[in-house]
């Protein structure tokens, strides 16, 4: 078995021409991974700029209307830059820098990545191409905008489904072009190894500081932890220091769409089978022929055919569990959390937050659930508008 | 494994020992039109065809082909689809034949099962452009089973890589041309005939260059250096133009290619 394995998932489905560039990326990732300069200017840029540690807050509002768990929100959406995705973006982009890269490129869905990116990207000096699905162009036309102001040059791509799926074939395409400048900054703890092990390490300061917090606050460990999922990033981020403690549920919510019994789902736990796709083994919306299907949600973030390998791993091992989350309950929960702690979250969180909407009340009162709130919403505004038929005039 | 070997070496036996090895995506535009280009290619001279099995997202591919993927699944095409279009091909022809697929449509088929129509029908090698020589075992043990040849790819970045990828290698080398996605390109300026000559060293199995190719002139100079010359895109872009009138043009192209290859 290949290098980069979750059990039997992960591995290295790659093109050739860029195999010696994935064995470079890994040597130089293990090296500077225990290079304490490195670590160093990654903290300092963390704290300083993307202005970590982010707050473990206590919903009390949420808590009592719930009635049962005391809830916490791991508030990712308080980053610069307005969610978790800089956390990944300034490691890889400070690892491209050192590798001597002068040009780094990315997909993105919502363009929360892709924004990351661009802002890394300007403030280490460089280069910066961004490849986004003409879909989703138009779904967050502010976004691109943004990447713009940024410096960065944004892609809109044609070919597919027009949507983040196309946007990583097309980064892919544009990386096999262009290896020896070029660092594809992936956004997700997907496509082949060793971008989910470098993904998940740089996301996993959100559990390290999580646990740090709710030791502090509630003097014991979570009785569950609850993130977003898509390919993955918040939610291994989540996650990654809660495995060990088993006594911690971990519960990724996947974009259901109009439903897991519709075909309009990106739920690919639920509705996904094994499959080799991306660079990496693991489950995949796909039909009987294997051919990729088109996914469906609101959310364009967690718009995505496909899972992270460790996902796969931590799901078929029982230590993880996977729950659909409609578009309507992500809408509501959206709404929710809104009026009732005056926080607008990105409509992929809102995702997690539908989840807890449903548990809390199994818990008593002496336990916790933390819930990650990946991003902010200010983006999805006029997507929830337009899902409630409000007419929004600039 | 050497029933494999001799059949897929067969497209090498050439006057010059130069083979002209042409692509097309199956189902496009339709499966008869398929057949056809098959047997019409092979008249015109092409001594190995490969067969495109068509994929949702060929991230190998430049728009030519990835276009061609879109115009056969939506026309219906299935792997199931692919192997009647072989049974077709096969009723009249025993030219060799290569599958060019992603790892997804034959992992999910069953590797067992995928491999053992292969064998059934008589497809003698496979092109999978996601599956490098890490991951290539899983694949490999399967085809090897059933008398299929999975055919190892080295690329202008593999260096110190080709030597082990060549030393494992059956059936042909697929040696990519230059950097990106497989298309029509002006001018190809990988060192070749170096990559060739390091290959050589570990191997004799046959090499051929594609990614690129579209001209008489690239094809008798990529052949010069190596053994052969694959086109894909510049007969796709062919077919994509003529639809199912698409022969006379192609006979014509496809003759033309062969000549420069034979020249050699």
């Amino acid at each position: 078995m290949s290098k980069g394995r979750y059990g039997i998932y992960g591995g290295q489905y790659i093109s050739e021409t860029l195999m010696n560039e994935l064995i470079h990326l890994e040597e130089s990732y293990e090296h500077y991974k225990n290079d304490p300069q490195f670590q160093q200017e990654l903290q300092t840029l963390l704290n300083e700029y993307a202005g970590r540690p982010s707050l473990l807050y206590y919903a009390e509002k949420m808590t009592k209307d719930l009635g049962g768990a005391k809830i916490y929100l791991k508030r990712e959406d308080l980053n610069h830059t307005g969610s978790h995705k800089i956390n990944n973006v300034l490691g890889q982009a400070l690892l491209a820098k050192k590798m001597g890269k002068t040009r780094i490129i990315a997909e993105t869905g919502a363009g929360q990545h892709g924004v990351a990116t661009a802002t890394a990207a300007a403030l280490l000096g460089m280069e910066c191409e961004i490849y986004m699905g003409r879909e989703d162009t138009i779904r967050q036309a502010l976004n691109v905008y943004r990447m713009e102001l940024l410096g960065a040059k944004v892609h809109p791509v044609t070919s597919g489904t027009q949507t983040l799926k196309d946007a990583v074939n097309e980064c892919m395409r544009e990386w096999t072009n262009r290896v020896d400048d070029t660092l594809y900054v992936l956004g997700s703890v997907m496509g082949p190894h060793p971008f989910p092990m470098i993904v998940r390490d740089f996301q996993s300061v959100i559990s390290r500081e999580a646990r740090q917090q709710i030791l502090e606050k509630e003097g014991k460990l979570p009785a569950a932890v609850v993130a977003c999922v898509g390919g993955g990033s918040n939610a291994m981020g989540m996650f990654y220091n809660f495995i060990e403690d088993k006594e911690v549920e971990l519960i990724g919510c996947e974009a259901a769409g109009k439903g897991v019994d519709t075909a309009l789902t990106a739920a690919t736990i639920a509705t996904g089978s094994l499959g080799i796709f991306h660079g990496m083994k693991s489950y995949f919306c796909q039909d009987e022929y294997g051919q990729i299907a088109p996914v469906y949600s609101i959310s364009a973030g967690l718009d995505y055919p496909g899972i992270g390998p460790e996902h796969a791993y931590l799901h078929d091992i029982g230590r993880a569990q996977y729950v659909p989350i409609t578009d309507d309950e992500a809408v509501d929960a959206f709404e929710y959390i809104a009026r009732t702690e005056g926080i607008i979250c990105a409509v992929e969180s809102a995702h997690a937050v539908a989840h807890v909407r449903k548990i809390a009340k199994n818990y008593s009162p002496d336990q916790s659930i933390i819930v990650c709130l990946s991003g902010r919403g200010d983006k999805d505004v006029a997507a929830i508008a337009r899902y409630r038929g409000v007419d929004l005039h600039e | 494994m050497n029933k494999t070997q001799n059949k897929i070496s067969r497209a090498f036996d050439t006057p010059n020992k130069k083979a002209f090895i042409g692509f097309l995506t199956a189902g496009d535009p339709t499966p008869d039109c398929t057949v056809h280009y098959i047997l019409e290619m092979e008249r015109a001279g092409a001594d190995l065809i490969e067969i495109g099995i068509p994929f949702t997202d060929p991230t190998a591919e430049g728009v030519v082909i990835q276009d061609a993927n879109i115009r056969a699944l939506k026309g219906g095409m299935t792997t199931d689809g692919v192997f009647e279009i072989v049974r077709r091909v096969r009723e009249k022809s025993r030219i060799p034949l290569a599958f060019m697929t992603y790892a997804n449509p034959v992992f999910h088929y069953g590797y067992d099962r995928f491999f053992a129509r292969c064998e059934e029908l008589g497809v003698d090698a496979i092109i999978v452009p996601d599956l490098p020589y890490e991951e290539k075992a899983e694949m490999e043990e399967p085809a090897n089973a059933h008398h299929v040849a999975l055919i190892s790819m080295i690329a202008p970045t593999s260096r110190e890589r080709i030597r082990q990828i060549a030393g494992e290698a059956k059936g042909f080398i697929y040696v990519v041309s230059s950097m990106g996605v497989t298309g029509v390109r002006g001018e190809i300026s990988t060192d070749l005939g170096a990559i060739v000559e390091e290959i050589r060293k570990v191997t004799d199995v046959p090499c051929a260059i594609g990614f690129g190719i579209s001209t008489p002139q690239q094809a008798q100079s990529m052949a010069a250096v190596s053994d052969g010359a694959i086109v894909g895109s510049a007969i796709v872009r062919i077919i994509a133009r003529d639809g199912d009138q698409a022969a006379p043009a192609l006979y014509e192209y496809v003759k033309s290619m062969k000549e420069a290859v034979a020249r050699a």
